[in-house]
């Protein structure tokens, strides 16, 4: 495995509300209060119409699996094969992120399956947001 | 722009391709340019306008003496080379320049010379990406795959097709990589990458480059090669990051640069005879041909495995081997370009018979742009 540590963000004014969120446990998405329209990643203003009303809002965190691959190479700060993932959120947006609290396999991810949103704190600054099975409920 | 106004006046590779341990970058942009001159039978004083992507144009200019009224570093990824045809084509029209040369260099393999990144890094990508271990292109080119093949029901033997039908061009290339031929249980077979992605569905990693120069088709009918025509073009891009592609089983990109293409050139489907997709993955020629019109929506990969794109088959593919097999030096498209006017000049090692019209498709990044080319031999 490659020496050093994983790459961590580096929050920007436009993002800062994002990162604020995750460090109190919530995933905070966009909503144009023009068109309607829920983005991701965070910005200004609406990329559908180009308003600069819009508002922060709580995700609800559930998503389902779109698409993902078991990289086999080395990586800062991972332990291969580990999931490189996209989840689909319940809002609209789609999200990078890696499966947790599942085995790292083909027959344990399947496409379409629920995901639950969690928080992987990093360090007193950053912490990621990441995806789960979702439990039954 | 008009059709056929511009054309492919001077076309040639470095002089070696694969492993170049005696060239740094910015010598395998002049190795490539010094060929291509010659190939036009023009001199270095004549070039007055230099476009590189990957690079900084200024130093190409400078490195090659020359200090020019036109430049473009237009760097978005392997297709860089295609929007720069389509803006020397613009340039030229507009006088803004006479003669151009397009380089690309880079030692992929060696890393000789080779300084950064050759696309600009993406703010978003940083954030939203890399911390969760995205890391060299098969990371992240791959991603959108599963979702193709739940929707469409490809399946991973068919993924396996596109790299054994590409070989088999490669065995008629003398310059190819790798020419020996393989079966779909050898790409199944072949080391885990990415999953779904295997060593055999990935491109290679090699260092080259290519030149062309390009000028007024009026004074192309005088030089020493029989012009090739810029006979239409496209560009488009959609996302820097693989995870916002709006659709994972289509890109847009392609879509928007491969429409205005045809449109411009005046050409349908039926018109093709010569056809490359840069294929920096396995699945880049299915998403390229459903992209591009040639086939529906899900029938790619079918078309591929029945044989249809193979030496002999109705709609000849990534004739040279492709970046599976040919040769991949990171930003492929100016091969796929070399290859276009090899096969409109009549001299490819494996020639089309008879082709009039090639088209050169490309994507720089993990889909995030693209461009295609129209080009022809009949004025
Ligand atoms: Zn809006």
């Amino acid at each position: 495995m490659p020496q050093g540590e994983r790459e961590l963000p580096r929050p920007t004014p436009e993002t800062s509300h994002f990162w604020e969120g995750t460090r109190r446990g919530e995933l905070r998405l966009q909503r144009c209060e023009a068109c309607g329209t829920v983005y991701f990643p965070p910005r200004h203003f609406c990329p559908k119409c180009g308003s600069t009303y819009v508002s922060v809002f709580r995700a609800s965190g559930r998503a389902t699996l779109h698409s993902y691959v078991i990289s086999h190479l080395p990586a800062p700060g991972f332990e291969p094969p580990y999931a490189i993932a996209v989840a689909l959120l319940e809002e609209g947006p789609k999200m990078m992120c890696n499966i947790l609290e599942c085995a790292q396999t083909p027959e344990a991810l399947v496409l379409d399956m629920p995901l639950d949103v969690c928080f992987e704190k990093i360090n007193d600054e950053i912490t990621l947001p990441q995806f789960r099975p979702a439990r039954e409920s | 722009m008009r059709p056929n106004s511009v054309a492919i006046v001077g076309a040639s590779e470095t002089t070696e391709l694969g492993k170049v341990p005696t060239m740094s970058q910015v010598q395998l942009h002049a190795d490539a340019a010094l060929n291509a001159i010659a190939d036009a039978g023009l001199e270095l004083g004549d070039i007055d306008g230099i476009a590189t992507g990957g690079h900084n144009p200024v130093e190409i200019a400078h490195y090659l003496g020359i200090v020019p009224e036109w430049l473009d570093g237009t760097s978005v990824g392997g297709c860089s080379f295609m929007l720069l045809v389509r803006h020397a084509a613009a340039a030229i029209n507009e006088g803004l320049c006479t003669t151009v040369l397009i380089t690309h260099g880079e030692s992929g393999r060696s890393g000789l010379g080779r300084h950064g990144s050759s696309i600009f890094p993406s703010l978003f990508q940083q954030q939203f990406e890399r911390p969760y271990g995205v890391t060299r292109p098969p990371t992240m080119f791959t991603i959108p795959v599963l979702r193709y093949m739940k929707q469409y029901g490809l399946t991973e033997e068919t993924l396996a097709m596109v790299a054994v039908v590409q070989r088999e061009w490669a065995g008629l290339n003398p310059r190819a990589s790798f020419r020996d031929s393989i079966t779909v249980d050898d790409v199944l077979g072949s080391r885990m990458i990415c999953y779904p992605f295997r060593l055999l569905m990935c491109c290679l990693v090699t260092d080259g480059g290519g030149a062309l120069v390009l000028t007024r088709s009026e004074r192309a009918r005088d030089m020493r090669r029989p012009p090739v025509y810029v006979r239409g073009t496209g560009e488009s891009g959609e996302t820097p990051l693989i995870s916002q592609m709006d659709d994972f089983t289509s890109s847009a990109a392609f879509r928007v640069a491969g429409a205005r293409a045809f449109a411009s050139a005046g050409i349908s489907h039926g018109d093709v005879d010569h056809l490359m997709i840069y294929d920096a993955f396995a699945h880049l020629p299915i998403y390229g041909l459903e992209d591009l019109g040639f086939v529906d929506r899900g029938e790619a990969g079918p078309f591929i495995a029945e044989g249809h794109t193979r030496p002999g088959g109705s709609l000849p593919l990534n004739t040279n081997g492709g970046g599976l097999s040919y040769m991949h030096s990171g930003m492929y498209g100016m091969y796929a370009l070399q290859e276009g006017v090899r096969q409109m000049r009549g001299e490819a090692p494996a020639q089309v018979e008879d082709a009039e019209i090639s088209v050169v498709h490309g994507v720089g990044g993990m889909f995030g742009a693209s461009g295609t080319v129209v080009l022809t031999n009949v004025a």
